[in-house]
């Protein structure tokens, strides 16, 4: 198995693309999302994608391979919202550890695959460590600012499960990811540094944060700077951002890590900004385009893609990277 | 592939040490950085006000003294809550939490006071930024303070370390490098703790208190700072300033001369940063010649008697207070201006007596909500959607907003003369199948704090549900929130049933994938209510108080935004003709693919050609559909509920009814004439986009070729470019395929009865028979597709469909027409009529534009594979138009004219 960081020395690793986007594609119905396993179970389930590693492993196999024939260095585990705190919503706390379990076992399983066949090439898995669905330092009922809908000691136990589940599955990188609110960045980071210490492991970390706002900012109001400064306590493989906008519009953004900070720089935007109906169409060339001017830059060391990329689009910024 | 030595961006800065601090914005304390204020006020134990405010759970005044310090100049607020009658774990956590919610203090870092590790360690778990922990020392043993040191660390915050050990408090030179060093070492090397996030705080005490051991206090912490800076890298020294001048207490000046003097010497020895109460701070070149010389006396321990000097000279110095620096100049604009900067900037300082300013020149209170508060609103929305507000400010407004709304009500419900809880009732719901409820939330809050009453169903929430529940709780207005794509098929769902239904209720829309243009194309079009799409939670105020309104303006509202989106849909049609083309070879490549290993192919029972002469028409009764036939007539509307409609239901049934009497003379009198041919053959798809049909099963004869054209617009991934060749079997799979043909019609005898009719100056009648005609040729289409399926060809012997779900198109296998989406090329008619010998054997005619005559006819094919299904082709390039034009030796000009609608821009 390859070591990623001297991966990283040698060349800009590409990331996959949007896992949600190639799951919506499938048409899973309820009884689908539900398999074998979770037939009887009580509460509807559809719209639930990281339970379908387990219920639909052959469709996330054929999505991380498809990323993988695409050129994609590293793929990220279907564990978006693989905590307690994301999956009460389906009410399936309990299986929380056999979702990203089996998630970074069939992600590994195809990585190897790639891997056996060109050595030269290894390919990684970077669990996905998603924000949750709350915000720990944002109260959700504006006459009672004061509240919080999640601690950081519910996110810090949340967050170690699920990386200890990850872990156990063998994923390479742990990538938190979508940051809105960075204090659940924070509990993230808190969480893995224990299960790091406990397991006497180093395992790289990758953080993503995410721009909301018009104005520049993080969800929870923070600049992309002081978004910087409040999670490098911790050993990063890479710092960057994801989602939310297009490449070109992520530019400012990254253009302040790079300058602001020594670690290398990560991102994977959307395919553009939604259209008028939600849905992501700027196409692989268009993206690449955007893209190309990142690698004029010098700006990025990891380049993948976020909501309404697919294959092509990764295979469209593979080649760019590749003729870099 | 090597690696550009390039690739690495200039690092100098971010290479340095420099301690990197963050609250909402970045904090970075660099050898050029002037002295870093650290806001005092926010501490229990320095601040009696604070004190007080904090026990008698009054946050809203607390968190003003913040503000002011940080408008006053803090660059870090020290936030201290150690007092005995208070618990302040849950006070410093409260306060934290209500500090993170107010943007324009949460901007700066904060720093977290406490003597109580506990205390330190909950405040810790709640700040976002960077933060710095004041303080932790070795006063309990080395084992502890690694302890802490490393839990500091993995939160994720500076630290200031006391000059503090297991013996006690450093109150020399000697014991505060002694400390220090030990503390940094520990640090540095066991915890690995960045030098740079420490700060020492080497210990400032009072000088000038009469006791020899005093003396030196100042002057020891100036040079221990010195020493720090010089022999431990990277490091910050802080520090409480106002100690040093607390046996002044009482005389300001005096203090604020110390404080100067004591400042001016310190951060030339290195002290970068410290807790100040800018207000307590003179202007060192300010202090008069005398004081000065005799402040500096005692700080720097120059004169045996300086503590007696400026005791003496300190009776004289008469306390002057100062002013405070808030800038209040806004306090002088207009009314309007006023009440808008309080909201923009949050401030709700003064909103009730500008409220009440407003209320008095007001003819009705509830003006003030609707006109100065509004306008207020307005540009709070405007400075979000520009980016120049973020969310957390945009909260702070609407709880500005709801102080004054709530002051009003008493005034507008004596107005009235009458109470009312609520202004009106707003249920908002994430639709079904979506999880994401942050938008939602903002939104009903913003509402919340303008007196609506919220019923908030929370995620995935039916259709059935939200209507049920609109019912039951007789609600104002309908929020739906999404965020994923499929969110968006939802909502124009639950608008669909609303609307069936019959809700009156406004429909909001809202969410991060939501759109205007996807509001007026795909909802507005369901509900024929209002349907509003609200960008931001602080738009929803206006459009709700707009809608929510006794007088007519909600209704010339409503028609104001219906109109909007009328333009708007337009606009979305007009544009959406640039669009991306696949070339025809990857459109080809893209071709919608049947597994035919695993096909099933239908032998037909029959194969060749069958002539029907005269059907009888009582038999197409049954299949006719209504529906086109009242659009025939400018009625809209489906059948039969158009018979029954309010508006058009009297004539639809008139109408009907005369239908009825026509068809019925029609029927008994054999007035038209209903005939048929159809033919079903071996077909094979050839060279992607053409079919072969055979004369027989050999497949050696080919009777005709139909061309067939390709989707190539460009689509999402995974959906097909279809084309009605992928229905039938490649020729390279040696499969023998099948596909029929078909042309009615119930024309024969309509010219002469619209004749006769005219002639008798009765047009109603002679457009009747017409229509009647056309309703029986597609009832005739329908009726001959139901025999081929069920009997000729006899894929679907047991097809059991109703009159409706023909409508609906239930049947497996289709009949798409010449001229119509999925084959818009007309001229591909005049093979029909060559193969079938259509105006041999049942007269119909093709005339020069290819429309058949009698009109009442329809023509088409047959596809019989269970997988194929109608598609419109949609827009072609010139290069398809061109390889068409090649296939059906064809000149471009004249396949252009044929295909114009289809033509790519």
């Amino acid at each position: 198995m390859g070591n990623i960081k001297e991966e990283m020395q040698k060349r800009i690793l590409v990331l996959d693309g949007a896992m949600g986007t190639m799951i919506q594609q499938y048409r899973f119905s309820e009884e689908d999302y539900r398999g074998e396993q979770f037939k009887d179970f009580h509460v509807s389930v559809k719209g639930n994608n990281d339970m379908l590693s387990i219920t639909q492993p052959q469709a996330i196999k054929e999505i991380h391979r498809k990323y993988l024939v695409a050129g994609a260095d590293i793929i990220e585990t279907n564990t978006f919202s693989s905590t307690t705190i994301a999956m009460a919503d389906y009410e399936m706390e309990a299986y929380v550890y056999d979702i990203n379990y089996q998630s970074a076992k069939i992600a590994r399983e195809v990585a190897d695959e790639f891997t056996a066949k060109n050595p030269n090439k290894p390919r990684f898995v970077a669990g996905s460590i998603g924000p949750t669905n709350k915000t720990a330092s944002m109260s959700p009922k504006v006459n009672d600012p004061g509240f919080r809908a999640v601690t950081f000691n519910d996110l810090k136990l949340a967050y170690k499960q699920q990386t200890e589940a990850l872990l156990d599955g063998g994923v390479d990188v742990l990538l938190v990811e979508t940051v809105f609110d960075t204090l659940n960045a924070k509990a993230a980071l808190f969480a893995i540094e224990e299960v790091k210490e406990e397991r006497n492991i180093d395992v790289p970390i990758m953080l993503s944060g995410t721009i909301t706002d018009a104005s520049g900012r993080t969800l929870s109001g923070q600049t992309a700077e002081a978004f910087l400064i409040s999670v490098s306590h911790i050993p990063l493989l890479s710092i960057g951002f994801n989602c939310a906008l297009g490449a070109h519009q992520l530019t400012p953004h990254l253009e302040v890590l790079a300058r602001k900070s020594n670690l290398p720089v990560s991102a994977h935007p959307n395919a553009g900004l939604p259209n008028a109906f939600g849905e992501y169409d700027e196409t692989p060339e268009q993206m690449a385009a955007q893209i190309k001017t990142y690698l004029d830059k010098h700006l990025v060391r990891i380049i993948g893609g976020c909501c309404g990329t697919t294959p092509a689009h990764i295979r469209a910024i593979a080649d760019l990277v590749n003729h870099n | 592939m090597s690696l550009d030595p390039n690739n690495q961006q200039p690092t100098t800065n971010n290479q340095k040490k420099w301690l990197r601090l963050s609250g909402l914005e970045p904090l970075i304390v660099t050898p050029e950085s002037n002295f870093i204020n650290v806001g005092e006020r926010t501490n229990v134990a320095g601040s009696r006000k604070f004190l007080r405010l904090i026990k008698d759970e009054k946050f809203d005044e607390a968190l003003a003294i913040a503000r002011h310090q940080v408008e006053g100049g803090a660059q870090i607020i020290d936030v201290n809550m150690d007092d005995g009658l208070i618990d302040g774990k849950e006070a410093m956590v409260q306060f934290l939490n209500l500090i993170a919610s107010e943007p324009d203090i949460s901007r700066v870092p904060v720093m977290i006071d406490s003597s109580k590790w506990e205390i330190i360690e909950a405040g810790l778990q709640v700040v976002q930024g960077k933060c710095v922990v004041n303080s932790i020392s070795l006063k309990e043993g080395e084992a502890t303070f690694i302890k802490q040191a490393k839990l500091i660390k993995r939160y994720g915050a500076a630290v200031i370390i006391m000059a503090f050990d297991e013996v006690g408090q450093a109150d020399n030179f000697d014991r505060r490098i002694e400390i220090a060093k030990r503390s940094y070492d520990i640090l540095v090397n066991a915890v690995k703790f960045p030098s740079e996030d420490i700060i020492f705080d080497l210990n400032i005490f009072p000088v000038a208190t009469g006791m020899d051991e005093h003396k030196r206090n100042a002057l020891d912490f100036i040079e221990a700072t010195r020493w720090v800076r010089e022999n431990l890298p990277n490091v910050s020294v802080s520090g409480g300033v106002s100690n040093v001048s607390f046996s002044f207490r009482g005389n300001d000046s005096v203090r604020e001369a110390m404080h100067s003097v004591f400042l001016y010497h310190a951060i030339k020895a290195g002290m970068n940063m410290g807790i100040v109460n800018p207000t307590m701070l003179e202007v060192y070149d300010e202090i008069p010649k005398d004081l000065l010389e005799r402040v500096e006396d005692v700080i720097l321990n120059r004169r045996d008697d300086a503590t007696e000097r400026l005791l003496t000279f300190a009776e004289s110095v008469i306390s002057s207070v100062k002013e405070h620096k808030v800038d209040l100049s806004w306090r002088e604009k207009p009314l309007q201006e006023r009440i808008t900067h309080a909201l923009v900037k949050g401030v709700d300082e003064f909103i009730l007596e500008d409220v009440e300013e407003a209320r008095k020149q007001a003819a009705k209170p509830i003006e003030v909500i609707e006109q100065h508060l509004m306008n207020g609103m307005n540009v709070v929305g405007d400075l979000f959607g520009s980016g120049k507000m973020f969310l957390p400010q945009v909260v702070k407004s609407a709880r500005v907003m709801k102080r004054a709304v709530a002051y009003l009500q008493p005034f507008i419900e004596k107005d009235k003369g009458q109470v009312s809880q609520f202004n009106g009732k707003i249920l908002l719901a994430t639709v079904k199948g979506d999880v994401h409820d942050i938008g939602k939330n903002i939104v009903g809050v913003v509402l919340n704090c303008n007196n609506y009453e919220i019923i908030d169903l929370g995620v995935m929430v039916s259709a059935e549900k939200i209507i049920e529940t609109a019912k039951n709780e007789n609600v104002d207005v309908i929020g739906l929130s999404g965020l994923i794509t499929p969110s968006l098929d939802e909502m124009a769902y639950v608008a669909e049933e609303m609307e069936r239904q019959n809700f009156k209720v406004p429909l909001l829309i809202g969410g991060a994938t939501t759109s205007k243009a996807h509001t007026a194309v795909k909802i507005d079009t369901q509900y024929s209510n209002a349907v509003i799409y609200v960008n931001d939670a602080s738009r929803a105020v206006t459009v709700v108080g707009n809608l929510i309104n006794d007088n007519n303006t909600a209704v010339d509202y409503v028609k104001s935004i219906k109109d909007d989106y009328v333009i708007v849909r337009e606009g979305f049609y007009n544009r959406s003709d640039r669009k991306e083309y696949l070339s025809l070879a990857d459109a080809r490549e893209n071709k919608f693919n049947i597994d035919w290993k695993s096909a099933t192919i239908a032998v037909p029972n029959f194969t060749g050609i069958k002539v029907i002469t005269d059907l009888d028409l009582n038999k197409l009764v049954e299949f006719i559909d209504w529906g086109p036939f009242f659009r025939t007539w400018e009625l809209h509307g489906k059948f039969p509920e158009i018979l029954t409609d309010a508006v058009v239901g009297e004539s639809a049934t008139h109408l009907f009814k005369d239908a009825k009497k026509l068809l019925q003379k029609v029927l008994d009198e054999k007035l038209l004439t209903a005939k048929a041919v159809f033919g079903i053959f071996p077909a094979n798809t050839v060279n992607e986009d053409d079919i072969e049909v055979y004369a027989n099963e050999s497949r050696n004869e080919v009777k005709a070729k139909f061309l067939t054209l390709r989707q190539q617009l460009k689509k999402k991934e995974g959906t097909p470019s279809m084309a009605l060749a992928d229905f039938i079997a490649p020729k390279e799979t040696d499969i023998t395929d099948y596909m029929g043909a078909f042309c009615v019609s119930t024309g024969f005898g309509t010219t002469e009865l619209a004749a006769e009719f005219e002639k008798d100056h009765d047009d109603y009648n002679s457009i009747m028979i017409k229509a009647l005609a056309d309703r029986l040729a597609e009832a005739f289409a329908e009726y001959l597709h139901k025999k081929v399926r069920t009997d000729d060809w006899g894929y679907a012997a047991a097809e059991m469909l109703t009159n409706e779900e023909l409508i609906k198109e239930g049947y497996k296998g289709i009949r798409p027409a010449p001229g119509y989406p999925a084959c818009p090329d007309h001229t591909e008619k005049i093979t029909i009529w060559e193969l079938l010998k259509v105006k041999e054997n049942i007269g119909v005619e093709l005339t020069e534009s290819l429309a058949m005559w009698p009109a009442a006819s329809v023509s088409g094919y047959y596809f019989g594979n269970e997988k194929a299904k109608y598609f419109g082709v949609g827009k072609i390039t010139e290069e398809q138009v061109k390889d068409f034009a090649r296939r059906k030796n064809m000149d471009v000009e004249t396949a252009k004219k044929w295909l114009r609608p289809n033509l790519a821009d």
